[in-house]
Parts: structure tokens; C-alpha cells; sequence
């Protein structure tokens, strides 16, 4: 390849040329994806009334435990002796007995507290985010069940590896203000 | 007796299990006697204070400037070296692997792309800053801050020399993974680099069993393929490829000028030294001009027929996205060709959308990744014909170089130069000259 003087200097100038563009373009990048920054991060959070209770959220997460857990809202819950959430259906009797649990870890408390109401709390340790709990209270009760992120445990992927395989696309960035979306809030209290 | 009303008001919502589509109440929150206050919903931990992200940006800053230095100006392998695991361990181990620049790929063309879509900044700041350390010191980032690249550096125990058409040939990977990557992420189906990033699994030391096989294989690959990963995947390696070819600073093997004494031939286990060439033989230079000519005008050709393939790919490219399965499966099923629904379909019904609306939406999107696939097929019809053209260009060394695409500025090849010897001989003197003054 002949080289002279002349053809130097414009291969210098081209390369310039595009030393320059490409700054600024990362500049740019830099500029419009701070300009669209809305000055709070996100994080991965499960829309209550979008998830059906598939129990993709207790295998599909990255951990070994999953970050989702069970929320029981107190202000929507009936309080039922039958609970559709706490029993199998048709239980041999409506106690705490392990074959009537239809949790497979045993996370949920059955508590007595006055007839006929009993309180149904979630020890969350024990929970797996299986959700099966949250399909029988949905589709038979209040549905003051519900699966939501834990953000003590959530690894706030760049890809959430449970929204990428939720059916119903319940999984949603929201602002890490408001970490959140709880049911049962600002019901009858 | 209060507990057969409450079995009566169980048949009941049998009965009427529509009802409580949106939380209306089958059951009144019930009036207790006993004074029983109902607990407050337990308030969940808050989010992990957005300051780490900072923290991280910062910390990629300063391990950068620091790579620049040990890489240019110090010329210290066994430094260069520390610092790469120091960021290993940090970067990969500590933070999880997340986020990292391959994967901030996608974020900012989500951003290009959908306008509801607010970037993390700790997400473009990752983006961006080893694209700004690139274009001024070369590939820094991949030589001592990029944990994927240091994992599969640190395992590489007996390189064997990869042929220049074999490395060329499967770089073409790692061009189809960038279009892919950025194809996905623009049409908002999904995060592919993330999704098939192998080492993560190692980072978080837990994860899918597929890609904890790929992360393996890859590092087995590794001990004796010099970072497979980097070399034939990484799209974001293929960036800076390009950028690093522009770059103020970048690695010299010679501290000083070239003696040609070819020590440094086997040197890079990248295979990213380039010897010096000669003229074109008088012969060969005419043959070339021709296969020069011929594979300009092949070009096009290619172009045309990536464009037209990835066009035909349009079916199977827009399945990627979870809205275009979900409308298939729901049609297969209401006309009849299968039994049964999925979870997908079930959540689709219980949305009480038609689902004229949901073939609507998936035609729409059909078409998006027709353009886009056509585009994905030109692109990687543009690189492949690039590369042929590339090979009849030659361009004229008079000396032993790091080829500024490949380096990875791990500075492995520093000590193989005798004039390196001689300038570390002449450092120690003035420091033991200071030392005595």
C-alpha cells in the first residue's frame, strides 16, 4: 500500500474524526439516560392482582431460597374457620394437623381467637413463595394472600429470572420508594 | 353453629367464584367481641439504598484509573494480576456479578427504545465509563476490572494457539450476540446477555443448572483456549474491539523500539500479537486488488442475504416474546387444536381482554421483529462480508505489535521483551541511586 505524507494526514484526520464522534456519542448516551433518569432506582416487585399463583416465583428465582415471599393483609382477611388458603380442600378436620395444611413447609400459624374467627399468620422464614396458599385464598376467599418480592433478599437482578418466566406478567419495575404494591392497604381498618 | 355459616357462606362463594376478581370482599372482615385488634400487615424491609450503586460506579472509576496505570506505566504483570482479582472478588463474588457493563447493554437500548423505561444509573454509568477508559487507554477494563474476563483469565493454565481464520470465523458469535442482545432488549421482550451470562451462576454460587454447565464447559474450555468467552462471545468486547482501535494510549510490547528479535511471538495466549509484514510480492499484489474488488461487490450480496434470512426468521425471533407465546398458545386453543390451557393462557382469560385484542397486539409485534430481524441478518451480513475484506487489506508493521482489537491488556507479553529487561534494570539503578543519595 503506497504511503505518502498527504494520505497519512487524512487517515490521521479520519481517525480523529472518529475518536471524537465516538466520545461524544458515549457522552450522549450518558446525557439522555441521565436526562430520562427519574433519580430513583427500581427494583423487581409482583402486581398482586396480575399473579395467578403459578409457583414459578418458589423455583425459577436465582436463589436457593427464593426472595418471594407470602404477605397475609390482615384488614381483608375473613378470618374463616374453612380457610381455602391454610387447608386442603376437604381436610379430615379443620385443625392444625399436618394432613390438613395445604402450605408444604408449614409457614402458615393458625391462631384461635374468638368463635368462629381464627388468625392465619405467615412465618416468613418457613415461607418459600410457592404460593399455593395465595391460589386458594384467591380463588375462594378475600384473597388477603398475596406473594411479594423481599427486598431484604431480592438480588435485584438486571433480568429478573422469575419475571422472565411469570405466565401472566405480573412482574414489574417499580421506583425503590416504593418497593411495594400491598393489598389490603387503606381498606377498612 | 357459626361455624356451618361459615361453610355456608364457603358454598356460597363456590357458587360465585367470579365475584372476587378485583378484592371484593367474600367475606366481611368480621366485627370481633373480644376486643381483638387485627395485626398491621407486617411493613416488608425497604429496597437496598441506591448509595452501593455509587459506591460501585465510583469503584469501577477507580480501579480503571488504577489499570491504566499499572498497564501503561508500570508495565507490571504480577500487579496488573492483583488487581484483577482484587476486582474478581468485588465485582463478581461480592456484588454478584450484577450489574456489569455486558448486561448495561441492554438497558440503554431499552432506554433508546421505550420511553416509559427509567435507566438505573448505576446501569449507564457502567455502560459508559469503560467505553470513555477504552477510547483513551484501550481495553483496561477487559485486562483488569471485567470479573467475567478475569475469572476465565485466572483459569488458564496452557494456551494453545487458536488459527487467525478460526478465531475471525468464530468472532462472528459474538457480532450475532451483540445484534441479538440489542434486538431483544429494543422489542422489550427480554434481556438475553443476562439471561445466558455463564459465570454469574459462579458469582451468586447458585442458579439455573444449564447455565451453570455453559459457565464450566466455558472454563474448561478456558485452560486452554485463552477466555473463550471474551474472544467469541462477548458483545460487549466487540465494542470495544472497535473503540479500542481508535485509542490515545494502548499497550506496546517494547518500552522503547522493536528489535525484532521475535521473543515475543508466542507471548500472547489471545493470539493478539501481529508480526511485522512485508510488501505485497509483486504477484500477489495484483491477485489480492481483484479478491479485494470482487469482495467489496460481494457485499451487498451479503448484506441482502443476511437482511432477507433474518426477515424469514421473523416467526421464531418474535416467540422470544412472552406476549406473541401467550397469543399463540390462546389461539391454538380456542380453535380447537389443543385440550387443555397453560398458566400463561389462564392468567391471559382472567385479564378479561378479548383475545382479538391479544392477536392484535402479536401481529404488531410480529411485524416490529420483522424489521428487526431483517436488520439483525443485514448486520451480521455487513460483519461477515467486513471480514472478508478485511482479510485482503494489509496493513503494513514494521515492528512486533499488540493488535489493538485483541489486546485484552493483560500484560502477559511485557517480560518477553529484552528492551523491557533493559528498562527495569535502568529503573532499579535510579532507585538505587536515590537510595544511596
Amino acid at each position: 500500500m503506497p504511503s505518502n505524507k498527504e494520505d497519512m494526514t487524512r487517515r490521521k484526520f479520519l481517525r480523529e474524526g472518529l475518536w471524537g464522534t465516538c466520545l461524544a456519542g458515549a457522552g450522549t448516551a450518558a446525557g439522555l439516560s441521565v436526562a430520562r433518569n427519574n433519580q430513583d432506582n427500581t427494583v423487581w416487585q409482583i402486581d398482586p392482582y396480575k399473579c395467578i399463583a403459578c409457583g414459578n416465583c418458589a423455583t425459577y428465582c436465582v436463589l436457593e431460597h427464593s426472595a418471594v415471599k407470602c404477605i397475609q393483609a390482615y384488614a381483608i382477611c375473613g378470618y374463616c374457620d374453612l380457610c381455602t388458603g391454610y387447608l386442603v380442600p376437604e381436610p379430615k378436620a379443620l385443625d392444625t394437623g399436618a394432613e390438613n395444611e395445604l402450605c408444604p413447609t408449614g409457614a402458615i400459624k393458625r391462631t384461635y381467637v374468638e368463635d368462629p374467627y381464627y388468625e392465619y399468620t405467615i412465618d416468613e422464614p418457613l415461607c418459600n413463595g410457592c404460593g399455593k396458599c395465595v391460589k386458594g385464598c384467591v380463588a375462594f376467599g378475600n384473597g388477603s394472600l398475596f406473594l411479594q418480592v423481599r427486598h431484604d433478599r431480592c438480588l435485584n437482578c438486571n433480568e429478573c429470572a422469575i419475571a422472565a418466566a411469570c405466565p401472566s406478567q405480573a412482574y414489574k419495575r417499580v421506583p425503590a420508594g416504593q418497593p411495594y404494591l400491598l393489598k389490603g392497604v387503606g381498606a377498612k381498618e | 353453629m357459626t361455624r356451618f355459616a361459615c361453610i355456608a357462606m364457603f358454598t356460597m362463594a363456590l357458587l360465585v367464584p367470579c365475584l372476587g376478581a378485583r378484592g371484593e370482599m367474600r367475606f366481611p372482615p368480621p366485627e370481633f367481641e373480644s376486643g381483638y385488634q387485627f395485626p398491621q400487615t407486617t411493613h416488608p424491609p425497604t429496597a437496598r439504598s441506591a448509595l452501593y450503586e455509587y459506591v460501585d460506579a465510583a469503584l469501577l472509576v477507580v480501579t480503571l484509573l488504577l489499570a491504566s496505570h499499572l498497564i501503561l506505566r508500570r508495565r507490571s504483570r504480577r500487579a496488573i494480576f492483583v488487581l484483577m482479582i482484587a476486582a474478581l472478588f468485588y465485582f463478581g463474588f461480592w456484588r454478584d456479578g450484577c450489574i456489569c457493563p455486558i448486561g448495561a447493554i441492554q438497558n440503554v437500548t431499552l432506554t433508546a427504545f421505550d420511553s416509559t423505561y427509567a435507566i438505573p444509573l448505576a446501569a449507564a454509568a457502567f455502560f459508559v465509563i469503560p467505553l470513555v477508559f477504552t477510547l483513551f487507554c484501550g481495553r483496561v477494563f477487559c485486562g483488569a476490572a471485567c470479573p467475567l474476563g478475569a475469572i476465565q483469565d485466572a483459569v488458564l493454565i496452557h494456551p494453545v494457539r487458536v488459527p487467525r481464520w478460526l478465531e475471525s470465523g468464530l468472532r462472528l458469535l459474538a457480532y450475532t450476540y451483540l445484534g441479538a442482545g440489542v434486538l431483544f432488549a429494543a422489542m422489550g421482550s427480554t434481556f438475553l446477555i443476562c439471561r445466558y451470562d455463564p459465570f454469574i451462576g459462579f458469582f451468586r454460587m447458585s442458579g439455573n443448572w444449564n447455565i451453570l454447565i455453559l459457565g464450566v464447559s466455558l472454563l474448561l474450555i478456558g485452560l486452554f483456549v485463552g477466555r473463550p468467552y471474551c474472544r467469541f462471545l462477548c458483545p460487549y468486547g466487540v465494542i470495544l474491539r472497535h473503540l479500542s482501535r481508535l485509542s490515545k494510549r494502548r499497550v506496546t510490547i517494547t518500552p522503547t523500539e522493536c528489535i525484532k528479535c521475535r521473543l515475543c511471538e508466542d507471548a500472547c495466549p489471545f493470539g493478539a500479537i501481529r508480526e511485522p509484514t512485508e510488501d505485497w510480492p509483486e504477484g500477489e499484489y495484483k491477485i489480492a486488488k481483484k479478491r479485494l474488488a470482487l469482495f467489496l461487490m460481494l457485499l451487498p450480496v451479503l448484506i441482502a442475504a443476511g437482511g432477507w434470512g433474518g426477515y424469514s426468521l421473523k416467526e421464531r425471533l418474535a416467540r422470544m416474546h412472552p406476549r406473541v407465546r401467550t397469543a399463540e398458545r390462546v389461539f391454538l386453543e380456542e380453535t380447537g387444536q389443543v385440550t387443555g390451557t397453560t398458566n400463561a393462557s389462564d392468567a391471559f382469560r382472567t385479564t378479561g381482554q378479548t383475545s382479538e385484542f391479544l392477536y392484535k397486539d402479536a401481529t404488531k409485534i410480529r411485524s416490529r421483529f420483522a424489521v428487526g430481524g431483517g436488520l439483525l441478518g443485514a448486520f451480521i451480513g455487513f460483519v461477515a462480508g467486513g471480514k472478508l475484506v478485511a482479510l485482503s487489506v494489509r496493513r503494513r508493521r514494521t515492528e512486533y505489535e499488540a493488535d489493538p482489537a485483541g489486546c485484552f491488556a493483560c500484560g502477559r507479553c511485557y517480560t518477553y521483551c529484552p528492551k523491557e529487561h533493559e528498562r527495569l534494570k535502568e529503573n532499579r539503578g535510579t532507585l538505587l541511586a536515590r537510595g544511596k543519595q
